[in-house]
């Protein structure tokens, strides 16, 4: 008879819910003041927590931007999480993103150490018809689960400085704007994110069960004006708003400003996301392209008391042996 | 496009400040363009002016003029409304002395906006593209028959006139404490009636409409109109009559 492997995994009790990363991103501007608002009054009517529910801190990732109501003051406050970035010189006057970067990093990990909260949930919106995604930015870490393929050392994002983290990505949505849709479904999908933690805490166990997960394969840029490089096409409207339908070699892909198809030339039939992202003009993206595949998430529930124990020696012990 | 009618793309240097260095650069730019483009008021400014934008409000195509006595201008869109039926065009009339502003295309003797929507800011859609390409060139073809003689007979054109400015609920501080109401977010153009919903908090209490009659709301949810204090502008219907032009 087959037992099935479950894999157990340490309690969760610190977890961050960050908005604002990009200021114009306004569903989770809005949701962590009002997160933030509710565990005010919580802590005022002195409600007792329970156990298994973590400490839940919520964040407002760039404040200076989200006064601005712009994506960034300097620099993209999203690209400012790696290794190297973090950990670079502190000489010289640096970008209000990369000072907070490290505030973050300070606050929210070390990133990579045993101090990193347990969970980061970064909230962003896109102007692309992506419905509600999950992001996830390690390397083999199945996450509409959307997946980078990035070392630990190489993720740049907010969310890769907790021992677990992704981005909740949620559109259409215009930047500058909050729609009430778009941000009622982000309240319910953090409210559940923290609901599963409560149940894992408290031991629930969680089947195996296969997912289907997009994995970024490459970026399309819109074709440019040689000499100026400016946009010479738009998305054509056969692809606009079909994030996530399967992108044919031959498909329509770009209408140009005088109503020429410019089509897909790659071989693979490949999904498209992120397609027609405000921010992206800047970043040569005009859509992402990624390949599915089905995969097999393992049972998992909280480590017990005993099993901890037993792991800390495991650890203590091979940190001895110099592995 | 309209065949031999000749116009010339004017692109113009930055302006050497004649205005003095510490003007904001819009309002530099303003007074180049009234240099350009007016003198706003005097005989030698341009006859017309069409000022291109896009709005992240769902308003379609719409038109927007500023004066109910402009019956060239009425007369123009009348005919572009009729040119892309049945596709659909409404005019806004903003007239409203506190609320109106004024635009850059006022320094023409005939300004005329063209608002599509909806479209994120900082995204280009093929479809509004189009759609304001379209519009622009029924609008070109209507100066091109109007300076080769051709006689517009009188006709109505209904407007939608700019009532009152409707700011988001907030708070002591200013911060904004509710959102556009779903059953209102998208519906520009669509009547809203006294106890209708208008906003909903961000902990989901839902806000009423407590005007006294019914209104036809519109710029729902623009993006650039969170920082002027605008959720949405309401307007009332109204059929304006247009005289007779030709040229003269």
């Amino acid at each position: 008879m087959e037992v099935e492997q479950v894999v157990c995994l340490p309690r969760l009790s610190r977890v961050a819910v960050c908005g604002g990363t990009h200021g114009n991103e306004l569903s989770g501007v809005y949701l962590v003041r009002e997160l933030q608002k509710e565990v005010m009054e919580k802590e005022e009517e002195e409600e007792e927590e329970e156990e298994e529910h973590p400490s839940v801190s919520m964040v407002l990732s760039n404040p200076r931007a989200v006064q601005q109501c712009r994506r960034y003051v300097d620099t993209d406050l999203n690209r400012c999480f790696t290794r190297a970035d973090l950990n670079g010189p502190a000489s010289g006057p640096l970008p209000y993103e990369m000072i907070r970067s490290r505030e973050l990093n300070a606050k929210l990990g070390p990133k990579g150490r045993s101090g990193a909260v347990d969970l980061v949930c970064d909230l962003h919106n896109t102007t692309a018809n992506m419905g509600l995604c999950l992001i996830a930015q390690m390397p083999d870490i199945p996450m509409r689960f959307i997946h980078f393929e990035l070392s630990n050392k190489e993720s740049y994002s907010l969310d890769s400085v907790g021992k677990h983290g992704f981005a909740m990505e949620i559109g259409p949505q215009p930047h500058g704007v909050v729609r009430s849709n778009v941000y009622t479904a982000m309240k319910a999908g953090v409210q559940h994110m923290l609901d599963w933690v409560c149940f894992f805490n408290s031991g629930t166990l969680f089947e195996g069960e296969s997912v289907d997960v997009f994995t970024m394969i490459k970026h399309i840029d819109y074709p440019r004006d040689i000499g100026t490089r400016n946009i010479t096409a738009a998305v054509h409207p056969h692809l606009q708003d079909r994030d996530f339908c399967l992108l044919r070699p031959e498909d329509p892909l770009f209408q140009t400003f005088s109503g020429e198809t410019l089509r897909y030339e790659g071989n693979e039939p490949l999904y498209p996301f992120f397609i027609n992202e405000g921010a992206y003009y800047e970043k040569g993206i005009a859509l992402s392209l990624a390949r599915k595949r089905r995969v097999m998430i393992p049972a998992i529930r909280v480590q017990t008391e005993q099993e901890r124990q037993a792991h800390v020696r495991e650890s203590a012990s091979e940190e001895e042996d110099g592995l | 496009m309209c065949g031999h009618l000749s116009y010339g793309l004017c692109v113009s240097p930055p302006p050497s400040a004649p205005g003095g260095d510490d003007l904001p650069y819009e309002v530099q730019r303003a007074q180049e363009i009234n240099r350009i483009f007016g003198p706003k008021g005097s005989p030698e400014a341009y006859d017309v002016v069409f000022d291109l934008h896009n709005t992240t409000s769902n308003m379609g195509c719409t038109l927007i003029l500023e004066s109910s006595t402009d019956h060239f201008n009425l007369q123009m869109m009348n005919y572009i409304k009729k040119a892309i039926a049945p596709a659909s065009c409404l005019v806004l009339l903003n007239e409203h002395p506190l609320l109106k502003y004024s635009t850059s295309r006022s320094v023409a003797k005939h300004p005329v906006g063209l608002e599509v929507g909806p479209q994120p800011q900082g995204v280009l859609r093929s479809n509004i593209f189009e759609a304001m390409r379209v519009l622009l060139k029924h609008a070109l073809d209507f100066i091109e028959l109007f300076n080769e003689g051709m006689e517009f007979p009188p006709c109505t054109v209904e407007v939608f006139r700019v009532l009152e400015r409707v700011d988001y609920p907030r708070d002591a501080n200013g911060n904004i404490i509710a959102m556009v109401h779903p059953n209102l977010q998208d519906c520009d153009w669509e009547p809203l009636n006294p106890g209708d919903p208008m906003f909903q908090t961000f902990d989901g209490k839902t806000i009423r409409y407590q005007g006294s009659g019914t209104v036809y709301p519109t710029f729902i949810n623009e993006a650039a109109y969170y920082e002027k204090q605008q959720a949405f502008v309401t307007t009332g219907r109204e059929a304006l009559v247009a005289s007779a032009i030709g040229k003269v």
